[in-house]
């Protein structure tokens, strides 16, 4: 009997136990590591440039999570330079930050350098413009998927069966960045399928309005009966779609292009300058890069060990579909 | 005329004559009246930059800041009507900073005598740096909606002509009045011309190397008003690309000297001709942009040789203590 009394007042002291220590919660084995491991690192972002809307987006955006896991994020600001952006990372493989973020002005100029930097013990995540070179990983879209698909809306739009003259315009942007060359193989292929197709005009607008706006006044001029266009970034393309605004044939000629998804983007949508654009989501990249970020420094692996690919997920806006919280604006990001 | 010697300006009006007849007689549509619109048109603003250049040169100076100027003093007049301030105001603003700009790049060539080209050089990079540290934050500034003037400057007509052309022969027609016609104009040519001699003979040589300057930098805050205009926006990447020397391409093209003096606003309209019609034609035939760099480089080339062989360097050149660039 009394053995009893002990065991069940035995069982309900450890039942009151367990009761109170389940009251004080869990201190959650795994989190400390996160922490830890990510405080102190030193990570380095080399953009194309700075104060556009792409990179500002992204380094708002990773500037949060920096300031709020404790570890440090550098810009070095290239300004459209590659020279200059090649002397940063030449002198960051000596300097051996923890994790340098690439973003490529064309597919080949950091291409060795990165490899050395790799070499060097440094992970390489390359950001939406990615180069020859395979990193540990590259987050940012799918040029050739994004190239497929702004192809595909243009034949809808112009090849067979549409009843229309079927020329199509192509407006490039740097004709050596990734997002160039793969986009173009992929209009290429896409337009070859169509007979009715005809690509009356490639030409390389170097992502300056300006220069696009000439180059589509021209084009007006020897084709008046263009059906399409398609063009490399929304910033750029602007230009042609103000030249055929100008010319009174912003009903007649349907106009493609990419970008980051920006208020000033979907402005010119409504404006009528741009028909669609394949946006890949600035906002949503910069979580995704973030996410890389975290799980490439606490990775075990090496430098150059792994090497992955997150290609973000894209969105098409057009006049139908844009609202008033559908675009972004950098302040919404700070 | 009895010197018979082809001038530069000659060689460069043969050569754009040449092209001319060459893609009329190639390319279709290359001679209607839309194309030739189209033609002037995208290169009115290289135009309008090259006669403020043009001025300078005469003058015997350089100035590498035009660009700098019209990029900085325009996206911050674009910056601060989309803050909210009246656009007039923004651009008296605009106008004022680009003023500031030439004053300072002219005091400091006239009474520093700090070599035009240096200052100059300088002062873009100065320019672009302060304003986009502290003007404005983001490289691309939109216009602001429902300024009607501004729209009309961008997209009207005048007698079935682009308002970029008609400001653009407007400018041409002040440019070429003032150096023809006032004192001013001739004191730049003599100023130019023997730098020495004038100041000998009693011109206000510092003041007039000042006012030079300021002239530049204000043709080059009109070329951006109009640039923000036409393409509704200004793009601070501009003072990245190539621009300031296809101006200077399209100066010393047309036959104005580097080493002062000599030249006129027709020479800056030949130069520009010859740009426009090279580009444009080089676009109908959809010729690659690598290749469309190597053909305009190569035409530089030809008009520079054929120039020389031409008007071989003289006594006088050679005997000037700076000589040409």
């Amino acid at each position: 009997m009394k053995f009893r009394t002990i065991l069940a007042a035995g069982l309900m002291a450890l039942g009151l136990a367990g009761a109170a220590h389940a009251d004080d919660g869990l201190d959650n084995p795994s989190r400390n590591p996160f922490y830890d491991g990510l405080k102190g690192k030193r990570v380095v972002f080399i953009p194309l440039a700075m104060g556009f809307d792409l990179t500002e987006g992204w380094a708002a955006i990773m500037r949060k999570q920096a300031a709020d896991l404790g570890y440090t994020l550098e810009i070095r600001d290239p300004n459209w330079s590659t020279d200059a952006g090649t002397r940063a990372l030449t002198a960051l493989i000596a300097e051996k930050p923890d994790l340098i973020i690439a973003h490529n002005p064309d597919v080949q100029s950091y291409a060795r350098l990165l490899k050395r930097a790799m070499d060097a013990g440094i992970k390489v995540v390359q950001l939406n413009l990615e180069s020859v070179v395979p990193t540990d990983s590259y987050v940012g879209a799918d040029w050739s998927r994004v190239g497929y698909i702004e192809a595909d809306a243009l034949v809808k739009q112009c090849g067979t069966g549409s009843g229309k003259s079927g020329k199509i315009a192509i407006i490039r942007g740097q004709p050596t960045a990734a997002s160039d060359l793969y986009e173009l193989y992929a209009y290429k292929q896409t337009f070859a399928k169509d007979p009715a197709i005809k690509i009356v005009s490639e030409q390389a607008a170097q992502y300056d309005p300006a220069k696009a706006r000439a180059i589509m006044e021209t084009v007006l001029q020897q084709h008046p009966d263009l059906c399409g266009v398609v063009g490399n970034w929304d910033n750029q393309d602007v230009g042609a779609g103000a030249a055929i605004q100008a010319a009174g044939k912003a009903n007649d000629v349907y106009v493609v292009t990419s970008g980051g998804g920006n208020q000033i983007g979907c402005d010119n949508i409504q404006k009528g300058l741009l028909d669609l654009i394949i946006s890949y989501d600035v906002p949503l990249q910069g979580n995704a890069i973030n996410q890389q970020i975290a799980q490439t420094l606490l990775s075990p692996a090496k430098a150059g060990e792994t090497k992955a690919a997150y290609y973000t997920p894209l969105t098409l806006l057009t006049k139908d579909n844009i609202g008033p919280r559908t675009c972004w604006s950098l302040d919404q990001l700070k | 005329m009895a010197n018979a010697r082809l001038s530069q300006e000659g060689v460069v009006f043969a050569l754009a004559v040449a092209l001319f007849v060459v893609f009329a007689a190639t390319l279709n549509n290359f001679l209607t009246a839309g194309n030739l619109i189209a033609l002037v048109r995208s290169v009115s603003i290289l135009g309008i930059l090259g006669l403020g250049m043009g001025l300078v040169v005469i003058g015997r100076g350089i100035d590498l800041a035009m660009v700098a100027t019209m990029v900085v003093s325009l996206s911050w007049v674009l910056s601060m009507a989309q803050a909210g301030t009246p656009f007039d105001t923004a651009l008296v603003y605009g106008a004022l900073l680009a003023l500031a700009i030439g004053l300072a790049s002219g005091i400091l060539i006239a009474y520093a005598d700090i070599p035009a080209i240096f200052t100059t050089l300088a002062m873009g990079l100065v320019m672009y740096g302060s304003g986009r540290a502290f003007l404005f934050q983001i490289d691309v500034q939109n216009s602001p909606a429902g300024v009607d003037w501004f729209d009309f400057l961008g997209q009207g007509t005048f007698l079935g002509l682009p308002m970029p052309i008609v400001a653009f022969a407007v400018l041409a027609a002040l440019v070429a009045l003032v150096l023809m016609r006032t004192r001013f104009g001739r004191f730049v040519y003599a100023a130019g011309d023997n730098a020495l001699a004038a100041r000998i003979t009693g011109l206000p040589l510092r003041p007039l190397i000042v006012a030079q300057y300021v002239i530049s930098a204000l043709i080059a805050f009109l070329a951006g008003v109009v640039m923000a205009a036409a393409v509704s926006g200004m793009s601070t990447r501009v003072y990245n690309s190539t621009m300031i020397y296809d101006v200077l391409l399209v100066v010393v093209l047309g036959g104005i000297s580097l080493s002062g003096g000599r030249g006129s606003v027709r020479n800056v309209l030949v130069g520009t001709l010859l740009v426009g019609v090279l580009l444009n034609g080089m676009t109908i035939l959809d010729i690659t942009y690598t290749t469309q760099n190597l053909i305009k480089s190569l035409i530089l080339l030809l008009a520079i040789t054929v120039d020389s062989f031409i008007n071989p360097r003289d006594e006088q050149t050679s005997q000037q203590s700076q000589g040409d660039i």
